[in-house]
Order: C-alpha cells, then sequence, then structure tokens
C-alpha cells in the first residue's frame, strides 16, 4: 500500500498553499484524510488518544443504515410489481431487486453528488477541513422521501438542508435542525403533491395510499395491510422507512456501538405509547407505521440537534414521541407527525438543555454552601 | 473512616509498559533543571547568576507577585546555565551537582510548639510552598490565604502512574511528620484519600487525618475529583491539594532539618524495553537513564509526568518538580490506509464500540495496549459530547464549559464550575473525543482568564 502513499506525497504540493491547484486544497485534503488517516500528533494536552475519529463514528452509522437502504431498495420492486397486478406472480427476488435498485441508487447519487459538492465547495471557501457529517446525512435523505420524487427535487432539497440547515450556522456541529428533515420538510411544504403522505406510491401511474394515511382518510383497520407485513416492512411508504425489522438492525448497532442515546430512543417510544393509548388505533399498530420507527432510531438521536445533558435527553425523547402521536391522532391536516414532531423538539432542544442546566448550577451550589 | 465512594464513571486506559515494582540503582547525571513553567502562575525573579554557588535548599528564584514565595536549589553545586526562552523568558534554571552533596540547614522542631506563621515562613524559606497547589485554578498557593481544607490523594489512578504503596512503603516517618505539620496549618481538616485497594498494611491506612476512600477506574484518583465529592470549593474558596511526595518533603524538613526533594519516580511506557523504579530528585535529567533502553528502532517521546497531562521533556530533559514518573511512548508519526475504516483496528485502542479492539482479550491478545502518539483522526467541531461524560465523575457539564470557555463568558463559566476542575481532571475527556478537541489547553486558558479577570 506504499504506492498510494507515494502518489499521495507525489501531488501533494500542487494542492498546498502556492500551489497550482491550491483552491481545491479542502478537497484533496478531504480525499487524504478519506484514503489515510493522517500521520498528525499530539502535541498541547494528552499525549495519546482514542483511535475513534468522527469518520468512525458516521460510517458506524452509515453501516446501521445499510440494512434499510437494502430492504428498501427490494420493497420498491415489490411495490412496483403488486401495483402492476397484484394476482401476477413475482418475477423471483432478483428481478424485485434489480428494479427497486435501479430506482433508489439514482436518488442516494444525487444526494451525495449535490450535497458533498456544496460540502467541499464551503469548506474550501471557508479553509477548513470537510466534516464529515454529510456521510449520514446524504444517507438518511434518499431514505426519507418516496421513491417517486423528481431527482431536481431532491437535488433542490439537498441544496436547501445543506446551505440554509448547516452551513449558514457553522457547519456540522453548528446546526438547530436535522439536516436531512430539513430537507424533507422543504419538500414537504414545497410540493405537497408528491409528499403530503396520502399519495406517496406512485410507482409507473398506479398510485396507492400508505397505510397510515389510508387510516387518516377513515380506512377501518381490517382492511389494512397486515400487522405483520407492516412489521417485516412489505407495505408503500418512504424507502427507509418501512421495515420494522430492519430499523431494529440498525438500532441495534447504534446501541451496541454506543454512537445513539438509548435513553432518547426509549423515552420516545414511551411518549408515543402513552398517548397512542388515548386514541382508537392499537398502540402496536403506531409503532410500525409510518416514520415512527425510523425518526426514533436514526433522527430523534442526532447527537448535535438532540440536547446536550442526559436528563434533556429523556425529556426530549418523551416529547418527540408523545407529540408524533398526538399529530397522528388528533391533527386532521397531516397524517404522519415524525418529521414535524423532531423538528419542533431540535428547535426547543437549546431550551431543554437550559432548563437542565440551570437546575444543575442551581444544585452544585447548594452543595457547596452546604460544605462551607 | 467513611463508607467506600463508588465512582463508576472514568476509564482505566490499558497501556502497555507499567512499572516493573523493582529499584534499580543507577549512577546519577550531575545536571539538574529547575523550571519555573512547572510552577503555574509564577514570574521567577532570579536571585542566582552563572557560575554561583548553592546547596540544596538554596533560593534559586522568587514570584515577583509574591517574592517570599522562594524557589530553592535541589542539589547542591553551581549554578551552570540561566536558559531563556523566547523574549528572554526563563525556561529553566541548570544546576551542575558538585560530588558532596551540602544540604541548607534550617531549625528542626516539632511542629506543635510552632505557631502556624513560623510555619508557612519555614516552608516558603525551605522551597516547600510551591509543594501546595492550591483550588480553585490549580496554580501554588499564596502565602497569607487560609484553605477550607487541605486535601491529599494517596493513590494515582492515572495511567501507567506509580503505584504509592511501593514508592511510599518507607516514608512512613515523613509523611506522618508532614501530616502533622499541615494540621497546624488548616486543623481538623486535613484529608487523605485511599483506594479501596489499599493494602490494610499500607503506611497510608497508618496516617492520621479524615480518610476517605474511592473506589473506580481514573481520574479516581485525582485530588479535583476526590475534592468534589468530599469538600467542593465554589467561589470565594480555597482549597490546598498536596501529593504523598510534597507531604513527606515537608516532613522530612521538619525531621531532618533539610530540603529534600529525593522521591522514587517510575520509569513507564510502551516504548521501553524495560521498565521499574529509580529513586532520585526534582529536576533530574533523564539521558541518565540508560538501564532502562528503548526498544530498538522507535522513535520514542519522552514525557515528565503521565501519558494524559506530563509535559513532553525530550532525551536530554528534566524531571519535572511535582513528576514521579517518566514514560516513553513511541511517536506516531504513521500514516494508516483507511485505519478508520477497518472493522478490527486490533493494535489500536478505543473505549468507545466503534472498534471491536476492546474485544482483545477474548481473542486471546493481552487487552494491553502499544499506544502511539498519532492524534487518529482530524479536528472537528463538537459533536458527541456525551463521551465526555462518561470518563468525569463529576457533577459537571463538560460541553457547556468548555463552550462557555471559548466564548470567554465569565459568569457562565463560575456558574458551570471552572473553580472545581483543572486540566489534568478533564484530560480525559480530551483522550475520548471523537473530534479531538484539545480540551485541556481550552480549559488552562479559561483558567488563565479567570485569573486575570478576578485580580
Amino acid at each position: 500500500m506504499k504506492w498510494i502513499e507515494n502518489i499521495i506525497e507525489k501531488i501533494k504540493p500542487a494542492f498546498s498553499k502556492g500551489g497550482r491547484l491550491a483552491f481545491l486544497h479542502s478537497t484533496f485534503n478531504a480525499f487524504e484524510t478519506f484514503l489515510m488517516v493522517p500521520g498528525t500528533v499530539t502535541g498541547k494536552g494528552s499525549h495519546i488518544r482514542d483511535c475513534n475519529d468522527l469518520k468512525r463514528v458516521m460510517i458506524v452509522v452509515v453501516i446501521a443504515l445499510i440494512p434499510c437502504l437494502l430492504f428498501g431498495m427490494y420493497n420498491t420492486g415489490l411495490q412496483h410489481y403488486l401495483a402492476m397486478d397484484p394476482r401476477a406472480e413475482l418475477p423471483g427476488f432478483f428481478p424485485v431487486f434489480w428494479y427497486g435498485f435501479l430506482k433508489v441508487l439514482p436518488l442516494v447519487i444525487v444526494s451525495y453528488v449535490v450535497g458533498l459538492g456544496i460540502e467541499f465547495t464551503i469548506a474550501q471557501i471557508r479553509g477548513h477541513e470537510v466534516n464529515e457529517g454529510y456521510l449520514v446525512t446524504g444517507m438518511l435523505i434518499p431514505l426519507i422521501v418516496p421513491v417517486t420524487i423528481p431527482l431536481w427535487m431532491l437535488a433542490l432539497a439537498v441544496a436547501f438542508a445543506v446551505l440554509i440547515g448547516k452551513e449558514i450556522f457553522g457547519g456540522t456541529g453548528m446546526n438547530i435542525w436535522n439536516p436531512a428533515l430539513l430537507a424533507r420538510a422543504f419538500l414537504f411544504f414545497s410540493y405537497p403533491a408528491y409528499m403530503t403522505g396520502g399519495k406517496v406510491w406512485v410507482v409507473d401511474g398506479t398510485s396507492g395510499a400508505t397505510p397510515l394515511a389510508a387510516l387518516a382518510e377513515g380506512t377501518p383497520l381490517q382492511e389494512l395491510p397486515s400487522w405483520t407485513d407492516m412489521f417485516l416492512g412489505f407495505i408503500p411508504g418512504s424507502v427507509g422507512e418501512t421495515s420494522l425489522v430492519c430499523i431494529l438492525l440498525g438500532a441495534a448497532i447504534l446501541l451496541y456501538t454506543g454512537v445513539a442515546s438509548w435513553k432518547i430512543m426509549i423515552s420516545c417510544v414511551a411518549g408515543a405509547v402513552l398517548i397512542a393509548l388515548t386514541g382508537d388505533i392499537p398502540v402496536h399498530y403506531h409503532l410500525v407505521m409510518g416514520g415512527f420507527a425510523f425518526g426514533c432510531v436514526f433522527m430523534a438521536t442526532d447527537p448535535v440537534t438532540s440536547p446536550q445533558t442526559e436528563t434533556g435527553k429523556w425529556i426530549f425523547g418523551f416529547l418527540t414521541g408523545a407529540l408524533t402521536i398526538t399529530i397522528r391522532l388528533y391533527n386532521p391536516g397531516y397524517p404522519e407527525g415524525m418529521m414535524l414532531a423532531i423538528l419542533l423538539m431540535n428547535t426547543f432542544s437549546p431550551l431543554i438543555d437550559h432548563v437542565v442546566v440551570s437546575v444543575n448550577v442551581k444544585r452544585r451550589i447548594k452543595r457547596i454552601a452546604r460544605h462551607g | 473512616m467513611s463508607a467506600c465512594k463508588k465512582l463508576l464513571r472514568g476509564l482505566d486506559i490499558p497501556l502497555k509498559g507499567s512499572a516493573h515494582p523493582m529499584t534499580v540503582s543507577l549512577e546519577l547525571s550531575s545536571l539538574y533543571t529547575l523550571k519555573p513553567s512547572d510552577f503555574k502562575n509564577t514570574t521567577p525573579k532570579l536571585l542566582v547568576r552563572e557560575g554561583d554557588n548553592v546547596q540544596a535548599g538554596s533560593p534559586v528564584f522568587c514570584d515577583k507577585e509574591h517574592p517570599e514565595v522562594l524557589f530553592t536549589a535541589p542539589v547542591s553545586g553551581t549554578i551552570h546555565r540561566i536558559v531563556r526562552g523566547e523574549k528572554r523568558k526563563i525556561t529553566g534554571i541548570q544546576i551542575l551537582a558538585g560530588d558532596e552533596q551540602m544540604q541548607e540547614q534550617f531549625p528542626v522542631a516539632e511542629p506543635e510548639q510552632l505557631s502556624p506563621g513560623k510555619i508557612r515562613e519555614l516552608l516558603l524559606q525551605s522551597g516547600c510552598w510551591p509543594l501546595i497547589t492550591r483550588r480553585p485554578y490549580g496554580i501554588t498557593a499564596l502565602p497569607g490565604e487560609t484553605p477550607k481544607a487541605i486535601y491529599i490523594s494517596c493513590f494515582d489512578s492515572a495511567p501507567l502512574a506509580p503505584h504509592y504503596d511501593f514508592t511510599f512503603a518507607e516514608s512512613f516517618e515523613s509523611l506522618q511528620m508532614g501530616l502533622r505539620v499541615l494540621e497546624r496549618l488548616c486543623p481538623g481538616k486535613v484529608h487523605l484519600g485511599l483506594r479501596d485497594t489499599t493494602s490494610p498494611h499500607s503506611v497510608f491506612r497508618r496516617l492520621p487525618g479524615i480518610a476517605h476512600i474511592f473506589s473506580g477506574p481514573h481520574p479516581a484518583g485525582n485530588p479535583g475529583v476526590q475534592l468534589h465529592h468530599v469538600c467542593p470549593v465554589g467561589k470565594d474558596q480555597i482549597a490546598w491539594t498536596l501529593t504523598p511526595m510534597g507531604v513527606s518533603i515537608i516532613g522530612k524538613l521538619f525531621l531532618y532539618g533539610i530540603y529534600d526533594t529525593t522521591r522514587m519516580v517510575a520509569v513507564t511506557g510502551p516504548a521501553l524495553s524495560r521498565t521499574g523504579y529509580i529513586t532520585c530528585h526534582a529536576g533530574f535529567q533523564v539521558g541518565a537513564l540508560n538501564p532502562f533502553p528503548l526498544k530498538e528502532g522507535t522513535d520514542a517521546r519522552i514525557i515528565s509526568g503521565n501519558p494524559l497531562t506530563g509535559d513532553t521533556i525530550g532525551r536530554e530533559g528534566f524531571l519535572g518538580y511535582h513528576h514521579q514518573q517518566v514514560t516513553c511512548l513511541p511517536e506516531g508519526g504513521k500514516r494508516e490506509l483507511l485505519g478508520w475504516a477497518r472493522p478490527l483496528r486490533l493494535k489500536k485502542f478505543s473505549a468507545a464500540r466503534t472498534y471491536i479492539s476492546y474485544l482483545a482479550p477474548l481473542l486471546g491478545k493481552t487487552g494491553r495496549f502499544n499506544l502511539d502518539t498519532n492524534v487518529n483522526g482530524g479536528a472537528r467541531a463538537f459533536v458527541l459530547t456525551r463521551n465526555y461524560q462518561k470518563v468525569l465523575p463529576m457533577d459537571i457539564f463538560v460541553s457547556h464549559l468548555i463552550k462557555a470557555i471559548l466564548a470567554e463568558d465569565i459568569d457562565k463559566m463560575e456558574q458551570l464550575g471552572i473553580y472545581e476542575v483543572i486540566p489534568e481532571d478533564l484530560a480525559l475527556c480530551e483522550f475520548v473525543c471523537p473530534s479531538k478537541i484539545e480540551i485541556q489547553e481550552i480549559l488552562q486558558n479559561g483558567i488563565d482568564l479567570m485569573i486575570k479577570e478576578m485580580q
């Protein structure tokens, strides 16, 4: 592998300050550090460091999303063939998957190309290193949009999310709202016809409603897909959100590696269950329908936009879950509430933290007074 | 004796190269250095010139702000060189030790028969005063102040730290005398922090003072962490902390009337092919550590102190005034192809479970790692801040405090607990930070700002 290092060393001067390609410095640096963990050694402070870095953290989340992505591809094909003729026999696993693969891949490519393009450009303008945050956002966005979305629309949403959602606040780590959800919110409010949740599934001219939307329109529970189908994910919906099995697999990875907070996940489910008990629809249906599980595992747990304090996480998760189901049950306008609930709670995260920190400050003052 | 306080949060970094419990005698170096940078918040004013003769205990420099605080020579000999850095700042006073060691004689007395004022005077004159560190801020104690408590942590939980039960096995008398002296300065408020695993036969179990027992991983041994649980320091409050070494040096002053900085030093680190303990004075030149050869072909970093908080001193560098440990780490200048994407990375340690290296013991490895000085990533913004909380057993919100410091918001810093922490307490937060933020440096800047603003 020495030859890669040699190539990097050889072309490095061109990208360094004063070099011919100096305007691509950040881009070069991003690729260099992507290929090679840099040889930088510690200066001040601790002489040894944990080998965990942000690249690793982000790649773990991407890996946790892979089951959802793969299943989403298969399900896209499946829904396509079902929509064509529900009684016809399926052409076998691989053709079904291949159909979905060809539908979903462009979404992923557009998301990464547009998003990373903006990230690289801005890093270059600011003279920063490229931050890895978009590795995750870029994978999340294709998973939370309907597969039929026009690519130009997706590109627009990605640009909005990265520029307005993240970069104007100073980039990864400084943003207030989850960028991926902001992309979805942008589509939701700008192109409601595609996004209302009512007719998300339009495959080659045939439309089908998601179970959640059907329910909102008054379809009785018996006519919905079975609970098992919804649990396994063989239902219409956004690309990655349908299969609870795959989401749970992702959750297991995130919790095991400690990347996501279990407190948010548990309290989010608790909040949802509590409110769902007040409605007519059985509680276990709420947990498998729509974007609840996906949002709870991958979106609400975003370490940047959720509260930084542990107590704050309990509050945040609980309110997110409760709000989601409240919107589902009591708001006739929107069949799905996860996106709006998380974005709203993102807005309140700093406030939650402020309250928790103030309590801590008071407690510490009291404790010090007690000790004289 | 109080019940054991279990500190659950923290991390014992499984680093290779802990000191073999055996004392190695070696030819002592003849060059010693007193480094003003070992004493935080001190502006040195020289009291000697190159070529002057000094005895062990003779003043070398004093603090410009508090000229009564004297910093004295650890050995007798001649002032060899005054080393200056940028802007003629004094970075070290080198002393060439004479063949025969001569000691400045101080009066020997029972501390109970001396007034606290007289004791302070003796500590200031002999150069023992700077052994007392003051909270808040972790600086040398100010001569006029009275603390609300004196705290001595009797174990060091830092990676590869010396085992105090071993290094102080013969020091009972001096430790006891030192504590009697401190008792006179702060009656009834001298606290000792013991580890639950401290042997019942250990000298520390027999010492006078209010004993507190702690269990748990590093930083349980930091005096700051223990103080936080026993006697937290707030605004306008002062606590003094000492190491057992400091207590012992003070004890020897009152027992024998001499300033004797002799200490047992653990020579440790994964870059060494042999580890052990040596006995030497403060300011000892590590170039003389011949019995501890580096592993062949290793480009090593020599650190005075532990790997989390120590100072890089180089091969011909000198042991710090407060240090009892020398650590040799391999320099980590090597690059690693797609290192961050490897599933296993068995040779690197991570406290996070994103790598499987913590499963190494199951795979037949020792579970100890040969960590080098690579940063293992690039600097980023704060993202995963809850990692900090997992390694700090204190009721303090690290990321909020650090952000308050970055914003230079004095009120917030005060509220969020800057009086209770010094960089060593947050060193582990810096170790685990996936964004590679220099937390210790930021905290030190915050403390410096507080000192400036509060004057």
